[in-house]
């Protein structure tokens, strides 16, 4: 199993060190040719303007288009999450936009409000999870295909559309592995398929 | 129980700007600008470095007008800078919601002695640093993102080769020193003890290290990351080129493909002249900004 870390800016590093973490091969991506013998990808935090204007102008958003059409699955987290939506709130960004969900940046408000809080989330267990949230978005609305995996204070932080994962919050900036083994499960699940 | 300011979530902003260019930007169409090239923050100034410098006198923080001006109009994180040590002017920058506070050299210091204790704040702090034990001094006063020095405003990059070698070169030979001899490496460079083990064993700085201080091409945003730098600060570089909007994307662009030559080759062309720089031996030692601060 090959899962890729798409390396335009961000938590890239941490991405990688929890896979590996997890006994995955890892590889980061940044060019068009290195999609295609992927398992399954993640797309990481950081400013989705930026990745999103990175992608669209080196002509890396068909690429991923492709991997999620193929039924690969693509991990979202942060700005992954807002680059997987449909549609931002007043925003007209480049999107990837394949994911059935309506999203509002920065709606926990600006880094001061920036927090950590323990999560309750029923497809990791029953301890806690400690989420790591930093001008994080929200999921606003969610198609009829979409799961909701996590709330915070009532609001959608992570869900699942099939091959589709997506975060609010920052896995990758905590030692709890557990949303990787999740996500790693529905890469096993796609390739036991083909 | 939701906790904010703590150090992950501090640290973590700057983690998710690694890759990525702030640019300096004195008015909301620069920040525009900035936002539309692909920057990952900007940061909300008076006047540019090069600007600060020609005008001389005391540099202060910026009007508060001018800083939310800039951040009506981004939604990417807006930074803004304080003098090293007055601590007073950060916390009004906390009250206006900025993301970021640089306790920077650029301005005029308010304090010869003593850094700010950025530990006190919810909003995190970036740092300037020439070597290793001036960047954990920093850190172990609360610093959640450290840049090189480099001299500001002189569209000249080679106090921040300087200072980003510096740091790589002693972060290479703390990793070879024996435990038993960590005490003396802590006490030579005057850094924090439990900080100089944290970087033995990580084998690079706890935070994030941008490069800053003399960024005027795409080639030098290239140079600086493949000499190690998780990032790029661009000052006076954008603004003060012939064709910002062209220099601003090729900054970027540059940013990303650092180690192909092939692609720098194309991101170079077409983007006109860079700012005019300066030498550094033209600058007399005591009006150098990277001496400020200890």
């Amino acid at each position: 199993m090959k899962i890729g870390v798409l390396c335009i800016q961000g938590a890239v590093r941490e991405h990688v060190a929890a896979l590996e973490k997890c006994g995955v091969e890892v590889i980061c991506v940044k060019r068009k040719e290195q999609f295609a013998d992927l398992d399954g990808l993640i797309i990481p935090g950081g400013e989705s303007t930026t990745i999103g204007k990175l992608l669209d102008r080196f002509g890396l958003g068909a690429s991923i288009i492709g991997m999620i059409v193929e039924g690969k699955p693509v991990y979202g987290t942060c700005a992954g999450l807002i680059l997987l939506a449909r549609k931002v709130e007043g925003s007209d960004q480049y999107l990837l936009g394949q994911m059935d969900i309506t999203v509002a940046r920065n709606a926990f408000g600006r880094q001061r409000e920036s927090f950590e809080a323990p999560l309750s989330i029923a497809s990791l267990g029953e301890e806690p999870y400690c989420a790591v949230f930093i001008r994080a978005p929200l999921i606003k609305s969610v198609g009829e295909n979409v799961e909701t995996l996590a709330t915070c204070n009532g609001e959608i932080v992570a869900a699942r559309q099939g091959n589709l994962l997506v975060s609010a919050f920052h896995p990758e900036l905590t030692d709890d592995t557990r949303m990787h083994r999740y996500f790693i499960e529905m890469v096993k699940e796609w390739k036991q398929k083909q | 129980m939701a906790e904010q300011g703590t150090f992950r979530v501090k640290a973590g902003l700057a983690e998710m700007q690694k890759g990525g260019v702030i640019m300096d930007v004195t008015t909301p169409e620069q920040a525009k600008i900035a936002e539309e090239a692909g920057a990952v923050a900007v940061m909300a100034l008076e006047r540019v470095p090069a600007d600060i410098r020609a005008a001389g006198g005391v540099a202060r923080m910026a009007h508060p007008e001018i800083i939310t001006r800039i951040m009506d109009v981004s939604t990417i994180p807006v930074m803004a800078k304080a003098r090293i040590g007055h601590f007073v002017e950060a916390k009004i920058l906390e009250a206006l919601g900025v993301d970021y506070i640089d306790e920077s050299e650029v301005l005029t210091p308010a304090d010869e002695d003593f850094h700010i204790n950025k530990s006190d704040f919810t909003v995190p702090f970036v740092c300037g640093a020439r070597n290793l034990g001036e960047a954990l001094r920093r850190i172990g006063e609360g610093a959640a993102m450290i840049r090189t020095k480099g001299e500001p405003g002189t569209g000249n990059v080679v106090e921040a080769v300087r200072h980003i070698r510096m740091v790589m070169g002693e972060i290479r030979k703390l990793v070879n020193t024996p435990d038993d001899e960590l005490m003396t490496f802590a006490k030579n460079i005057a850094a924090p003890f439990e900080l100089v083990r944290e970087v033995k064993r990580l084998g690079r700085l706890p935070v994030v290290n941008f490069a800053a201080g003399g960024i005027a091409t795409p080639a030098d945003a290239a140079l600086m990351m493949q000499l190690g730098c998780d990032g790029i600060f661009v000052g006076s570089g954008i603004f003060k080129s012939k064709d910002p909007k062209a220099m601003a994307k090729a900054i970027v662009d540059a940013t990303l493909h650092f180690d192909d030559a092939k692609a720098l080759a194309e991101i170079s062309r077409g983007i006109g002249d860079a700012m005019p720089g300066l030498e550094i031996s033209s600058i007399r030692q005591e009006e150098r900004m990277q001496e400020r601060g200890w």
